[in-house]
């Protein structure tokens, strides 16, 4: 497999990239960790004709919270890295969940939140996990940022709502309305598989009253889906058998599968049923405990 | 006395012996095909059909001629001008080097551009520009032979329809009349998908035509240089002599590097026409879609049963699907392989089996991946027939087999299909499997789970295989007969050269082969280097597929080394001053029987070989041997899986895998036990995640490593391995077939657990692999599961 | 045709070489610089055998471009070890069978390096874990399972000797 030629720009600042991006418009497509870009380039059925590798823009390799309590993952932060974060594992646990389960620990090593959630690949992980979090992206281009909701920052499959003059500098988790619990869940069917269902639940909540609750599923839908009611059903309530078993039955209705290689319709659905009953019931236990 | 050599220690029979290979794979030292570069090389790239069946209406490659760069555009067209369009398959049908009337198959093979660098030969195909009728699709056997189908091959003068072979064995009456009599007759039906045997390495070569010598040189990924080389001989009509294939380090082969590939003749010919050096290097997608597949077949059958649990007959049919050209590399006379060696480890005393070939829109081939012609397919059928009529009959599965499997004291045995086995324990590896696994604690186990809602489930495989062909009489490959030749020189001062025409790609021949030699002159492993792979310095064989290689190359090796030893014996008499009669053997060693301190090394009688021979004795220490098997090897094996199945999502995780296998004397244990692991990682692959399909346009579902699943260190579960030795009654050596044992008893163990878990469903079959969805479907709904293509989506 | 320089530290050895922006680091380090033992498979990021170490970490040399590697550090199979002073990684893989036709080994080695200078005492689930993005067709994994334990008992205890 050999990629079709393009240009190569490696700007040194934000600043250079923006006016790259200003000189070639939608001809440019920006490359951080290339690990979903490179194969798409390399099989041609992506040939952009300038490539910006943001690789080499210092400060955007972090992820930290900020005074008000948010979360931000900087573009050029890797999976590896929210993989082994202390900060992750003690108090963003869907992250922490999910990070292990994106592909292999190589495409780990170089592949982004990011870029992943730019991607918009209705398979990705990241995205779900960002919906369920109530997460934005940031963009920036020369005028200024602007935050993107996680829920409309993708407008379909492989489409995102980035301008061409703009480049997605860092996701923003908000910060929590309580502790914080959830899983993301996924079946794949073999390690490092695209999901054929992925479930991530994300709560947060004050003893046992939960104040906000996120469900969101991949790989059942053209994109990743916000369970919104199987949300609401959850948000002011406490969990037991009753609501556990609304939201899972919420969570599926909402989910849009289609019957192919990784299985029928059918079955999808149940897996998201099954799936949101066993991420809840997990957190109902460990509250019991 | 002078110590006897400790043979282990030297690294004879039986010593698990580091791989000289390895000395230069983990420095990253080794030569496979894409390392070599010749100077002036160019590079070719195949342009593939997109569509699986389609009429071409022209073909515009003008704009690649142009592009800088590129040296040559080869179609379809200028092929036919040197008569190399189509070429023969091993399997005496023809095959497309390049389309030129219409494509019929997704990713067959339309023109190449041979350029500089594969970069700007990628470009050049992509500036190719084709224009297609698209023509209806066929992707199973039964579309094929329904009625209205369009027909595949009208390429084939008097092809009227789209079957490409009938086949049948065995005594139809007596099986009939042995049903006449069963009190129960069990029924089963199955589909052993599409697998591929995709090594890491894929298919490629190097040709290198020199116009002032007329000699072609082929750097290529083949497990058959030898057969390739007359292969090349009859399709480029070019002198046998004036070919050399040389087969170097081979990343995997699995069977998947036996045939002769259309991209091999393309840069063979661009070489010729171009007179430079041509490198084709394929990528996984072009392997996955265009090289020989494997399985893509669908049984029938039924065995005829007392009720006492004895097996009175067996009779079933077998349709293949064998894509748009018949290429499997298998012997003449065989058209379905070797798929009557099913139910060959049971006393059954009538079996008839029927066969059925049928071209479809789909890559050709048919190939024996990790396994002895179709044996695999037969033996995964025998097990899940096995299994079934032991449930049918209420019987416990492993008393159903201790049942009917041969005894020990019924060897020679013959089968109903006309095997003959010689040699075997199959009941003692059957306890020890047994009682490895404390079978009947595990039945206790799964009883009490189940009542707290576990699906536990244990799966049994038993088997024995035909490995090693030939015999001559009965098998030849494009009317060369199936036997091996070893060639050994001993050099003045001890050291050896063994030259043999077989070829590892991962087998340790360079270690194993060494071996016995070792064992039969006591010459220090480490002083015996083995070369293979080159057929201008290696004789004759038929490559190393089938596990072929240590039953005949590794018989001939022991068998030469035994005319050195004979000759020797002349050199050590004369050394020794007494008669020929007087003289004893040991390891490495003769010496005078009524003297025994008085003695030669063998390398003394080497030296004396070129420095000291008696008169009348011709000078040197070298010869060959050819050896023709006068049977296959029978090895046999007892493998046993238990599981455990998730109801709520049908994900299956595998608790235990035990192997027993009895392969005859081991040559080099280690080796022996890398082969079954890595065959049982294949057979676990192949009933939980590794297959092909297509969809009703006959697009290859499994093209790329992200949709054709292989299983990594992760999920692979860990093996527990035991042996049983019956040596081989023919093998001058005892040693039996293993590369494949595993491989093809294994997928029925682990298919045969996760029935066993849902043994309270009614379920019969799950077709392989046993995906999660199938699992749940046929847990949830208490109905079988078919995987037949065309895969079902929302499309439909 | 455009070309770029690139400074590389590849083995330790500075290189310093024109490359066209679409050249694969993969192709760059065999076609260029000639360092064959890191192997190509697969085409679509999940075979590891073109793994190597980019400054410390494993990454998937087919899939990056070579201009990508500008300022930084590559090791191939060729840096881990020479014939006559075998990493005990190397050494693991002979002692314990844990390759058979070599192709996948390379990737493979370079993977287990990456997992052991993180984590020098791995379980075999660690193990099974950090090569879960390496694919072999011939072992069966058990024994490279058991070459990179046998590893890092081996670095451990070269670890243990050095500190006493």
């Amino acid at each position: 497999m050999y990629p079709s030629r393009f240009h190569y720009e490696a700007p040194r600042s934000l600043a250079e990239a923006f006016s790259v991006l200003q000189a070639y418009g939608d001809e440019a497509k920006v490359l951080a960790g290339g690990q979903s870009l490179i194969p798409l380039i390399k099989l041609r059925f992506s040939a952009p004709a300038v490539i910006v590798d943001i690789n080499n823009i210092p400060g955007l390799d972090y992820h930290e919270e900020d005074s008000d309590g948010s979360l931000n993952i900087g573009a050029l932060c890797r999976h590896r890295t929210l993989e082994r974060s202390p900060l992750l594992r003690s108090r963003y646990p869907t992250m922490a969940a999910c990070a292990p389960l994106i592909s292999d620990p190589m495409v780990r090593t170089r592949g982004t939140l990011v870029g992943s959630l730019c991607h918009a690949d209705p398979q990705g992980d990241w995205a779900s996990v960002m919906l369920a979090l109530g997460g934005d992206i940031i963009a920036q281009s020369a005028k200024g940022e602007r935050a993107i909701p996680a829920s409309q920052f993708v407008v379909g499959p492989f489409q995102n709502a980035l301008e061409p003059n703009e480049i997605a500098v860092r996701a923003r988790v908000p910060a929590s309305k309580g502790t914080r619990s959830g899983t993301y869940l996924k079946l794949e069917r073999r390690v490092g598989d695209f999901a054929t269902v992925g479930v991530a639940v994300a709560l947060e909540a004050s003893g046992s009253t939960i104040n906000r609750a996120g469900i969101a599923l991949t790989g059942v839908g053209p994109s990743n889906i916000q369970c919104t009611e199987a949300e609401q059903a959850l948000a002011g309530k406490t969990l037991n058998a009753s609501t556990v078993e609304q939201a899972a039955r919420l969570a599926a209705q909402a989910a849009q599968p289609k019957t192919d290689v990784r299985g029928s319709a059918e079955y999808k659905r149940h897996i998201v049923h099954t799936f949101v009953m066993r991420a809840l019931s997990n957190q109902q236990q460990a509250r019991a405990a | 006395m002078a110590q006897a050599l400790d043979e282990v220690k030297i690294g004879g029979l039986g010593a698990s012996r580091k791989r000289v290979e390895d000395d230069r794979f983990v420095v990253g030292k080794g030569n496979y095909t894409d390392d070599f570069k010749l100077p002036g090389m160019l590079h070719m790239e195949i342009l593939r059909s997109p569509l699986a069946h389609a009429r071409i209406k022209s073909i515009d490659t003008s704009k690649a001629w142009q592009m800088p760069g590129v040296h040559m555009v080869l179609t379809g067209d200028m092929a036919a001008q040197h008569n190399l369009a189509w070429m023969p398959t091993l399997s005496y049908d023809t095959q497309a080097v390049l389309a030129t009337d219409k494509v019929r198959f997704q990713g067959q093979e339309i023109a190449c551009v041979v350029a500089d660098d594969p970069y700007i030969a990628k470009d050049g195909c992509e500036a190719i520009q084709v224009e297609y009728e698209p023509l209806p699709v066929i992707v199973n056997p039964y579309q094929a032979v329904a009625e209205g189908a369009p027909v595949i091959r009208d390429d084939k003068e008097g092809q009227t329809d789209n079957i490409c072979y009938r086949w049948d064995v065995g005594d139809r009456e007596g099986t009939e009349r042995a049903f006449a009599q069963a009190d129960v007759v069990s029924k089963i039906e199955l589909h052993y998908p599409r697998s591929h045997p995709s090594p890491i390495e894929c298919c490629g070569s190097i040709a290198d035509y020199n116009a002032a010598t007329t000699k072609l040189t082929v750097y290529m990924t083949t497990q058959a240089p030898h057969i390739i080389r007359a292969a090349v001989a009859i399709v480029a009509e070019l002198p046998e002599h004036m070919i050399r294939i040389v087969s170097p380090d081979i990343g995997g082969g699995f069977g998947n590097k036996v045939p002769v590939y259309p991209g091999y003749v393309c840069s063979i010919l661009c070489s010729i026409l171009l007179a430079r050096p041509i490198k084709w290097i394929e990528d996984k997608t072009g392997n996955l879609i265009s090289t020989g597949y494997a399985r893509d077949m669908y049984y029938k059958g039924e065995l005829a049963l007392r009720k006492d649990g004895k097996i009175l007959a067996v009779r079933f049919h077998a349709d293949t699907d064998n894509g748009a050209f018949f290429s499997d590399a298998q012997p003449t006379k065989f058209k379905i392989g070797l798929l009557h060696s099913a139910f060959a480890c049971y006393d059954i005393p009538y079996a008839y089996m029927t066969a059925q070939g049928a071209y479809t829109n789909k890559a050709p081939g048919g190939v024996a991946y990790r396994c002895s012609f179709r044996v695999t397919e037969a033996m995964f059928f025998q097990e899940r027939a096995i299994q079934t009529a032991a449930n049918d009959l209420g019987m416990d599965q492993a008393e159903f087999r201790r049942i009917n499997l041969v005894k020990d004291d019924q060897f020679p045995f013959r089968t109903p299909y006309g095997f003959l086995l010689d040699s075997g324990q199959y009941e003692k590896c059957l306890d020890v499997a047994l009682n490895a696994i404390g079978y009947h604690d595990f039945l206790r186990e799964k009883e009490e789970a189940r009542k707290q809602g576990r699906r536990l489930g244990i799966g049994l495989s038993t088997m024995t295989e035909p490995l090693g062909a030939g015999n001559s009489r009965e098998y030849d490959i494009l009317g060369i007969k199936m036997f091996d030749c070893a060639e050994l020189r001993v050099h003045p001062s001890g050291k050896a050269i063994l030259k043999i025409g077989s070829k590892t790609q991962g087998q340790g021949h360079e270690t194993t082969f060494a071996q016995i030699v070792s064992h039969e002159l006591g010459i220090p492993a480490a002083d015996i280097l083995v070369q293979h792979g080159d057929t201008d310095n290696t004789p004759f064989g038929m490559g190393t597929y089938a596990s072929r290689s240590t039953p005949t190359a590794g018989a001939a090796t022991a068998m030469v080394s035994r005319k050195i030893r004979a000759k020797a014996r002349k050199l050590a008499a004369h050394l020794l001053e007494v008669s020929e009669e007087d003289v004893e053997w040991e390891l490495g060693r003769f010496y005078v029987r009524s003297a025994p301190n008085n003695g030669v090394t063998i390398q003394e009688c080497a030296m004396a070989a070129y420095g000291n021979m008696p008169d009348g004795l011709e000078p040197g220490l070298e010869n060959n041997a050819y050896y023709d098997p006068p049977n296959m090897t029978w090895p046999f094996a007892a493998y046993i899986v238990t599981v455990e199945v998730d109801p709520e999502t049908g994900v299956w995780d595998v608790l235990r895998m035990v192997a027993v296998d009895d392969c005859g004397v081991r040559i080099n244990p280690m080796i022996v036990e890398g082969q079954i692991m890595g065959g049982m990682t294949e057979a676990y692959a192949m009933s939980n995640m590794q297959f092909i399909t297509f969809d009703a346009e006959g697009n290859c579902v499994g093209s790329n490593y992200m949709d054709y699943l292989l299983p990594t260190a992760w999920e692979t579960p860990g093996f527990e391995l035991h042996e049983v030795v019956t040596p081989s009654p023919h093998h001058p050596i005892g040693a039996k077939g293993i590369g494949e044992c595993a491989c093809v008893g294994g997928p029925a163990a682990f298919v045969n657990a996760v029935h066993d878990a849902l043994d309270d469903t009614g379920v019969r079959n799950i077709d392989m692999p046993l995906l999660p969805h199938r699992v749940w479907e046929a847990l949830t709904y208490k109905r079988d599961v078919s995987g037949a293509p065309p895969l079902k989506t929302d499309a439909d | 045709m455009e070309e770029r320089r690139i400074n590389v530290l590849v083995n330790g050895e500075p290189k310093s070489v024109d490359v066209e922006p679409r050249l694969l680091l993969a192709h760059f380090l065999r076609e260029v610089l000639g360092l064959t033992g890191t192997h190509i498979g697969c085409d679509t990021t999940n075979c590891g055998a073109c793994t190597v170490l980019l400054d410390g970490l494993p990454v998937k040399s087919c899939t990056m471009f070579a201009v990508m590697v500008d300022g930084h550090e590559v090791m191939t199979v060729e840096g881990l070890g020479m014939p006559s002073e075998l990493h005990p990684i190397q050494e693991g893989f002979r002692e314990e069978h844990g390759l058979q036709c070599g192709f996948c080994t390379p990737g493979m080695m370079l993977a287990a390096k990456a997992l052991l200078d993180e984590n020098p005492n791995p379980t075999e689930e660690d193990v099974r874990w950090g090569l879960s993005g390496n694919l072999c067709r011939c072992t069966g994994y058990q024994n490279i399972v058991k070459a990179v334990l046998w590893a890092a008992e081996k670095l451990q205890s070269e670890a243990g000797a050095i500190s006493r």
